[in-house]
């Protein structure tokens, strides 16, 4: 025992030696300037204004040509509360009991147009997003309501005044959509950068074929000295998984940014084996398990509870992890994050015991109690989308028939999809979905709450509770106080009330060309895609 | 003939008018709403609010009757809409797609003549021969094989064998390049999938050509052909040819326009942004008024395909009149 102990802290040094040095290798690498990259991505946006849309579609192609007041660290962007200044000078410590931040900006910046960014741009940017005129559409507006105002006192300095404190603020401010627009465009049009790009980021906008491609070239002026690295970018518009796959493998492309599922990974590197970085992380999205709360059996709390008992995560983690873009086992915070749960407090939590055998025989106890007609198939809803929605809904199903619960998956089109979590509702049982970009835990659990506080929560349940406890979470400046209501809430969620149920959360899978430098993996599909410090070894 | 030609140009207003209101309301019937997609696609929160501006901003507030008459009623002026997901001018929207789809149908349509009727003509003058065995077999194999499917296949073995002879893979590219722009580039992307649907589409051309052939090599006036010594070849090249030719151009018409506005699998296994790619992304994402303008061009192009191939009719069979 002893000995296996040492033999483990030996490789263990080892490692960490071997790892410490390869770092350091990494860290002496000399960005080359010059070269193109090209991309692919899955998808188009609608529009090109990151304050209105919430899809990765318009992040990849479209953050290279913004700049932001923060960010996630480039250099550290699994960190998720590593956060840095990309327009201001340095990241403020807050004042007025946590109230006040006071933000200075770097001078000489300038927009694509030759025009200087001032404090004004960047209030009226916040302006937009958090205080949106009547006709204009915010997708974040829901992460400020703890900001009261924002104020630009000169030209250089922007103050951000809370009404209460917030842990949940400065990753909201980070978020990757908040792109700096320009006050006088907004003057003149709230909606111009629906359809006009002008910004202050690395690259300028060279044009965007529709359907196809957006192209960018070096910004000469950028506020970061030497960045960026490259001549320029192609982001590839290709929706097929398996085209991106082989145009990288092709070398049409040198990334994707959002994520590959095991399999494909596994086919480059046999194809390209040196050729081929991989990089991974766990992923800030998740699937949750919904059931309805307006129709028998799941209306009653029993059933929902038998629900989430009947489901081995811990078991299902080993093997979806070899097939589908699932792995961690986790509640309602990111795994990882300091609000998330440890494995010991999860396993005090319905459905995430140890034993799953106990946890099934409690899951049959309880549908007999509620009197669960164990002949009826239920419907389970879901997406027609294969990664990972379909694959997880299966192995959902099988789950459920160990308890005696029988599932009909039923996948539907995106749309129809929506229309029956919205409108329809004729599902026992859902499979919804939350994806968000900076891990923001705090904000990040508001699918949870009662249906006429989220919009976006499709079991129809009100539970105050959960309401209550969201918002003292929220207005509590110290975060091991954060941490006890988390716990609270996520007992009360997934477990007491058994409202909806955490699935696996994602695994973010990045094959890319070796020769592509300088871009670290994030716990998000929207997070470091501005592409400054990206460079070329060719 | 001109007044045949004005009478079926003037059906095609009532035909067009047909396929308005099928499409206008038939979209409106399946479930799902392009804002809630727009707004919660990605997993985002959103809310209310946000849903309600985006139906105010694309008339989806206004009645199904009022929508139907502004987007008609837009025809006159010639304005095709704005599609409902990019905010952009229909118009613009296919007009980038159009050449693409033009190039790939123009390309397979050429290859699938150049294949199909020798092949078709051979097969029926050298019937129950080898030769005749091998044409039907390779015929039956394009009907079966999905040119879709067919085209993984050639990306894979481009993939493959370019990797076992110089070591690194190439791929076609995945970037539409105008031909006019760098002719190496766009024919080293369009090649293939022309090919890949032009086999499929030779594959029909081929079995109808030989039917044709066959009936037209049993009729009276080629035994007469015959009889007088005429050579085989000037009776298959100048008498039969040009009269089987009837039923085979009613094909090439009809799968000429099917590859206008039906390509689109394989537009997505060749990343190419042609028309099927963008009628099946707007399906999608509910966009209705850009699937309203692509059914009315798909529309349109049948339309005129079978008028020309009627007037190409009489053109073949001097037995044809029109008036």
């Amino acid at each position: 025992m002893r000995s296996g102990f040492l033999k483990f802290a030996a490789s263990a040094a080892a490692g960490a030696v071997l790892a410490l040095g390869l770092g350091n290798a990494i860290a002496a690498e000399t960005p080359k300037r010059g070269g193109t990259l090209k991309f692919v991505i899955p998808a188009e946006p609608p529009s090109y204004d990151g304050h209105r849309e919430t899809t990765f579609a318009l992040v990849h192609p479209i953050a290279p040509f913004y700049s932001l007041l923060i960010r996630p660290n480039p250099d550290n962007p699994s960190d998720s509360s590593d956060f840095t200044c990309d327009l201001c000078t340095e990241m403020p410590k807050s004042t007025d009991g946590g109230k006040k931040y006071t933000f200075k900006l770097k001078s000489g910046v300038t927009f694509h147009d030759g025009s200087p960014l001032t404090a004004a741009d960047v209030k009226a940017t916040y302006d937009k997003i958090i205080f949106p005129p009547a006709d204009v559409s915010s997708a974040r507006k829901a992460y400020f309501v703890m900001v009261d105002n924002v104020e630009a006192p000169d030209d250089l300095t922007v103050v951000f005044n809370l009404k209460y404190p917030s842990g949940a603020f400065i990753p909201a401010l980070a978020t990757p959509f908040n792109f700096i627009y320009q006050k006088a465009k907004l003057d003149q049009d709230m909606k111009w950068y629906e359809k006009n790009i002008l910004g202050s980021g690395p690259f300028v906008f060279v044009e965007h074929q529709a359907g196809a491609l957006f192209k960018g070239k070096r910004n000469d002026n950028f506020y970061v000295k030497g960045q960026p690295y490259l001549d320029g970018f192609e982001g590839i518009i290709a929706e097929k998984q398996s085209l991106r796959v082989q145009a990288i493998r092709g070398d049409r492309a040198a990334i994707e940014f959002r994520g590959f599922p095991p399999k494909s990974r596994d086919d480059l590197k046999a194809a390209l084996g040196d050729d081929l970085t991989v990089q991974e992380s766990d992923w800030n999205c998740v699937l949750i398990i919904t059931p309805n709360h307006d129709v028998a059996p799941f209306n009653d709390v029993r059933a929902r509870r038998a629900l989430t008992l009947a489901v081995d995560r811990w078991g299902g983690s080993k093997y979806l992890s070899e097939i589908a873009i699932v792995k961690t086992v986790g509640g309602v915070a990111f795994p990882g994050h300091p609000l998330a749960a440890t494995k010991a407090e999860l396993e005090q939590i319905a459905g995430y015991w140890p034993d799953i055998a106990k946890s099934r025989a409690e899951a049959k106890k309880l549908l007999q109690e509620a009197g669960v007609d164990l002949s009826k198939t239920y419907v389970l809803n879901n997406r027609g989308v294969d990664q990972p929605y379909t694959i997880v809904g299966t192995w959902l199903i099988d789950q459920w028939k160990q308890v005696g619960l029988n599932f009909e998956q039923r996948v539907q089109p995106t749309g129809p999809f929506y229309d029956t979590l919205r409108s329809k509702r004729d599902f026992s049982v859902s499979l919804d979905f939350n994806c968000q970009s900076v891990v923001n835990p705090l904000l990040d659990i508001s699918k949870f709450l009662s249906n006429d506080v989220s919009d976006s929560q499709y079991g129809g349940y009100i539970d105050r509770d959960v309401d209550d406890l969201f918002n003292k979470m929220n207005q509590e400046g110290d975060q091991a106080k954060q941490r006890e209501y988390m716990r609270q809430f996520e007992k009360l969620t997934l477990d007491e009330h058994a409202n909806n149920f955490i699935t696996l959360w994602w695994y973010r899978i990045i094959p890319h060309r070796a020769y592509l430098k300088g871009w670290n993996i994030s716990p998000s599909h929207y997070v470091n895609n501005d592409l400054a410090n990206v460079w070329l070894d060719q | 003939m001109y007044t045949y030609l004005v009478k079926r140009l003037l059906m095609v207003i009532p035909t067009l008018f047909g396929a308005a209101v099928l499409v206008f309301f038939l979209m409106r019937l399946i479930p799902g709403d392009i804002c809630e997609l727009k707004l919660a696609g990605s997993g985002a929160f959103f809310d209310q609010r946000s849903l309600d501006i985006c139906r105010a901003e694309l008339g989806l507030d206004d009645s199904a009757l009022l929508q139907f008459g502004q987007w008609v009623g837009g025809w006159f002026v010639g304005d095709l809409g704005t599609s409902m997901w990019t905010g952009k001018p229909i118009g613009e929207e296919i007009a980038l797609r159009f050449q693409v789809s033009l190039q790939i149908a123009v390309m397979a349509t050429l290859f699938s003549i150049v294949l199909s009727i020798p092949m078709g003509v051979l097969s029926a003058v050298y019937r129950n021969t080898w030769i005749d065995y091998v044409v039907r077999s390779l015929s039956i194999a394009g009907i079966a094989m999905p040119s879709f499917w067919l085209g993984i296949l050639i990306i894979l073995g481009i993939l493959l064998t370019t990797q076992a002879w110089t070591g690194s893979p190439w791929m076609p590219p995945i970037h539409y390049v105008p031909i006019w722009v760098n002719p190496a580039e766009n024919l080293a992307m369009l090649i293939w999938p022309a090919l890949a649907t032009g086999y499929r589409y030779s594959a029909v051309a081929t079995r109808m050509t030989r039917s044709a052939m066959l009936d037209v090599l049993r009729e009276d006036y080629v035994r007469t052909a015959r009889s007088k010594g005429v050579m085989e070849r000037v009776i298959v090249n100048r008498h039969a040819l040009k009269n089987a030719m009837l039923p085979v151009i009613t094909v090439i018409g009809i799968e000429f326009a099917f590859l206008m506005g039906g390509l689109v699998v394989t537009e997505q296994v060749f990343n190419l942004n042609g028309i099927g790619k963008l009628f099946v992304g707007a399906v999608g994402q509910s966009d209705y008024t850009m699937v309203q303008a692509l059914v009315m061009l798909v529309a349109f192009i049948f339309v005129m395909t079978n008028l020309l191939v009627d007037l190409l009719y009489a053109w073949l069979d001097p037995r044809i009149r029109y008036s």
